[in-house]
């Protein structure tokens, strides 16, 4: 039975940022990367540019097997873990193969969520969640007349972009009334689904698929409002959910993901959760959330490395801040924070020129920066999560940061962190 | 981890020119563009200027969140480089990013972000106001990293004292080919003569008095002389030592020319032994022996300025250092190294003692860099023929409060002792230039007034 000191279970940002801040505690412990694809690790958020043919397949390699050398790890890819022993501290292998660990971070992520519409698994449809779905879509594209996007999230967006331009018609069907609604408000969505209209994408929002039916050409999706879409390729892009079936059984707590503190240690000695799949506390409001975004994920990913190597450096997680960068048709959307639903003492400064598609909102609570959304409007997205993580009082400032919130941010920044 | 070059800002010097941010766009956008610059000044509130770049991180988190692997830190140079050709233009690192060092830059139609220009960044060469500087200390480590440590692992010293580095950074440089003489002070203290036996270096040292350091390294070096073996002669001591009851072995050898280099860790008295003045504790100066109370007010007496009378012996080579400044130090080593071979060489560095000068352990290099900056002290370097030269001139000094307050020994301070050292900076600093204006060795001096210390 192989042993290793480290053993990592996912091989995308947050096993990754593990991985090299392990190193940098302790060069010397062995440490073992499992990634259940069967190639060199690669991120999620990249796959849209390999469907749109910007990013090649075999060029979007985080770490290359030279790295894996000089950092001195076992890669293991195309392995999958069927099962966690925590008491003897062995991860069991798919194929049958044990690997025992000391410390064992669970990176393991998530995976789309196929939502329970009658004849849907009848119908072949796409996701967008691995390189192998990127590919097969990709392949796809030219071909593709017409298409229907479930979901009017990131994946859903993108993945209608790329289908657009590549010249076919393509509708969004999306529950909620705005697209992207976990990242801007009517408003800022507005903007963007106008820009989606403007090329041609029909936007269904505020409506449900009740019904998927198989047809000559591909698939008919039938609306709750009624009337059906004809369409010859279908994308699901409703959302992920944490891959953590093969931790049945070994005592970590799970919620919705894996249940971690502030050092994203989860319940179980000896056994950390980053990512996807960790479920740990929120910036805002202390309760313990999904926060599926890349950011964080790294974040997550090295302090649990510190963590896991004993590091004295270690400072606890501050907890989650959503946060999104969007670019659509050459345009750039931020989202840093949340917009304060659900708060008191709030007051905002929103600036919107939607003919110009240019849109700011800035939120603060307490003269402390809670959220800052534009569209067009150039911001550091950085400076501005510190300044939300700081609690950086704004007070003396404010009438600036309102004016000027790239300038009068990087002033801060560089009095206050440089 | 290593250690790499990198651009350093000093606010306090920027006039808000744009001089760097035009250099800085001509060669990257070809354009007189300044908000194309990769590097921003930004005007503050209240005055003044603050910086927006990138700090090429060691651990950079915009090259973490790059879904494309398109930024990568360059393992030669610690740049981090951006690759066309694999970025998506996502922006995600711009969200890793905590100092506006990578931005969307609308007109390029992706991201861009400081190159330092391939070692060799315009923007330092067109401040004129030195408020931009390209700090290449880093290469000097990495050079001094490669060469044996010859000091024992751990130290004895007290929390946040600047001898440890001293002693690696100096014996690495000299090498192994060395007789080390440590007289009693904090450098013996720290280790070199070791413990239950065992000495604390990898050459031999020995622990003279402090009254013979000089002359028994003569002796020493004489002997290797004659046996035909190159080998250093080296002498780590404290100023008490050097300025007092060594100091008439110390002029003796000075004034025969022997090949000897000479270091002088200067942290203005006898702090190994519980804090005692010495000669070479400033005016006003709070130690044990010149204590404050309802009478005692510090030191009633100026320091002497052990390096000019140094220089007065006109040795082969003189200097001044500190270890805020050690490409200066490193540079000033090097020469001295060398006319050891010649002469009498003799390196004075000024040295803060976090004990006994009363500040927090953290604050060693800063308050270092405060003397120097304030011209509590200043840094030069004198060869025969060639006379004296500011190594590290300060035309516009920091107010001398800053670094008098940085300090818990001078917390009793009176207007009239801050006058009073004020005045003599002024005066020492206005003596040095003259020297330094002067040309060849010694010529033209006029000794500055000796000032009088009041009551």
């Amino acid at each position: 039975m192989q042993e290793t000191q480290y053993l990592i279970v996912g091989a995308s940002h947050a096993g990754l940022s593990a991985l090299r801040t392990l190193r940098m505690a302790d060069s010397e412990g062995s440490l073992t990367l499992i990634n259940r694809d069967a190639c060199l690790p690669y991120s999620p958020t990249v796959l849209p540019y390999v469907v749109s043919g910007r990013s090649q397949p075999d060029n979007v390699a985080l770490q290359g097997e030279a790295d894996f050398e000089k950092l001195k790890v076992a890669y293991r890819p195309g392995k999958t873990v069927r099962a966690i022993d925590a008491k003897a501290q062995v991860a069991t292998l798919a194929d049958g193969e044990r690997i025992a660990y000391q410390k064992l971070l669970v990176a393991s992520g998530a995976r789309p969520i196929v939502p329970a519409i009658p004849g849907l698994t009848e119908v072949p449809f796409h996701v967008l969640r691995t390189l192998d779905d990127a590919v097969q879509l990709r392949v796809r594209l030219a071909s593709i007349k017409s298409a229907v996007v479930l979901g009017a999230g990131l994946i859903g967006m993108h993945a209608a972009e790329n289908l657009a331009k590549a010249g076919a018609e393509v509708t969004i069907v999306e529950m909620l009334p705005h697209v992207l609604a976990a990242y801007f408000d009517a408003e800022a969505s507005s903007i963007i689904e106008r820009a989606f209209i403007g090329k041609g994408v029909t936007l269904r929002t505020g409506e449900k698929v009740v019904g998927v039916e198989k047809t000559a050409k591909g698939c008919s999706i039938k609306l709750q409002s009624g009337g059906a879409i004809e369409a010859d390729a279908l994308l699901v892009g409703v959302g992920v959910a944490p891959i953590v079936d093969f931790l049945a059984g070994s005592g970590v707590a799970i919620d919705r993901g894996v249940l971690v503190d502030d050092t994203m240690k989860t319940s179980v000695e000896n056994i950390w959760a980053a990512g996807d799949v960790a479920q740990a506390k929120s910036f805002y409001t202390g309760e313990k959330i999904l926060n599926g975004i890349l950011p964080d994920a790294v974040e997550q990913g090295r302090i649990a490395g510190l963590a896991m190597a004993g590091d004295s450096g270690l400072k606890p997680y501050p907890g989650g801040i959503p946060l999104n960068t969007y670019t659509f048709f050459g345009q750039q959307a931020l989202s840093v924070g949340v917009d304060g639903e659900g708060m008191t003492d709030l007051e905002i400064e929103k600036r919107v020129d939607a003919a110009a598609n240019r849109y700011l909102k800035i939120v603060l609570r307490n003269n402390r920066l809670v959220g800052i959304f534009g569209i067009n409007r150039p911001f550091d997205s950085g400076v501005m999560w510190e300044l939300i993580q700081r609690r950086i009082d704004l007070a003396p400032v404010k009438a600036q940061f309102f004016a000027q919130p790239r300038e009068t941010a990087r002033v801060l920044m560089s009095r206050t962190w440089r | 981890m290593q250690a790499f070059n990198t651009i350093a800002f000093k606010p306090e010097q920027c006039t808000g020119c744009n001089d760097c941010m035009v250099a800085c766009a001509e060669v990257k956008t070809q354009t007189t563009e300044i908000s194309r610059s990769r590097i921003q000044i930004v005007p503050a509130d209240g005055g003044g200027y603050e910086l927006a770049m990138c700090r090429q991180c060691g651990d950079p988190k915009c090259v973490s969140n790059c879904p494309a692997a398109a930024l990568a830190k360059d393992d030669g140079t610690g740049v981090i480089a951006w690759d066309g050709n694999k970025c998506v233009n996502c922006l995600l690192c711009t969200v890793g990013c905590a100092y506006g060092g990578i931005v969307y830059e609308p007109a390029a139609g992706h991201v861009v972000k400081c190159d330092s220009c391939g070692g060799d960044p315009v923007c330092v060469k067109a401040c004129g106001e030195g408020a931009l500087k390209y700090v290449t200390t880093a290469e000097l480590y990495k050079r001094v990293g490669d060469l044996e440590d010859l000091f024992v692992p751990g130290l004895a010293g007290c929390q946040g004292c600047n001898t440890e580095l001293i002693m690696r950074h100096t014996l690495r440089r000299v090498g192994p080919e060395t007789v080390l003489a440590t007289p009693p002070g904090c450098i013996p203290g720290m280790g070199s003569v070791g413990y239950n036996g065992m000495v604390g270096t990898k050459v031999p040292v020995f622990h003279p008095l402090l009254t013979n350091t000089a002359s028994m390294l003569a002796g020493v070096k004489r002997f290797y002389k004659r046996q035909g073996r190159k080998v250093t002669a080296l002498a780590l001591a404290g100023d008490g030592g050097a300025s007092d009851v060594g100091f008439q072995s110390l002029s003796g050898a000075a004034e025969r020319g022997e090949q000897i280099l000479f270091i002088v860790v200067d942290n203005e008295g006898y702090m190994n032994t519980g804090m005692q003045r010495s000669s070479c504790t400033p005016y006003g100066a709070w130690t044990s022996t010149t204590p404050v109370g309802e009478r005692g007010k510090g030191k009633t007496q100026d320091a002497k300025n052990l390096p000019l009378l140094m220089m007065m012996h006109n040795c082969a080579y003189v200097a001044t250092s500190s270890t805020a400044f050690m490409e200066d130090f490193y540079e000033k080593l090097e020469k001295a190294m060398e006319a050891s071979e010649r002469g009498f060489a003799y390196l004075h560095l000024y040295s803060p003692c976090t004990t006994g000068w009363r500040f927090p352990a953290a604050q060693n290099i800063e308050v270092a860099r405060k003397a120097v900056e304030t011209n509590f002290v200043m840094l030069w370097e004198f060869e025969p023929g060639q006379g004296l030269r500011l190594s590290h001139p300060i035309d516009r000094p920091r107010p001398l409060a800053e670094y008098l307050k940085a300090q818990g020994k001078y917390k009793h301070l009176s207007p009239e002792q801050i006058e009073h050292i004020q005045r003599s900076l002024d005066e020492n600093a206005e003596f040095i230039r003259g020297l330094a204006a002067g040309g060849s060795a010694r010529k033209g001096v006029t000794l500055p007034r000796v000032p009088i210390a009041p009551g």
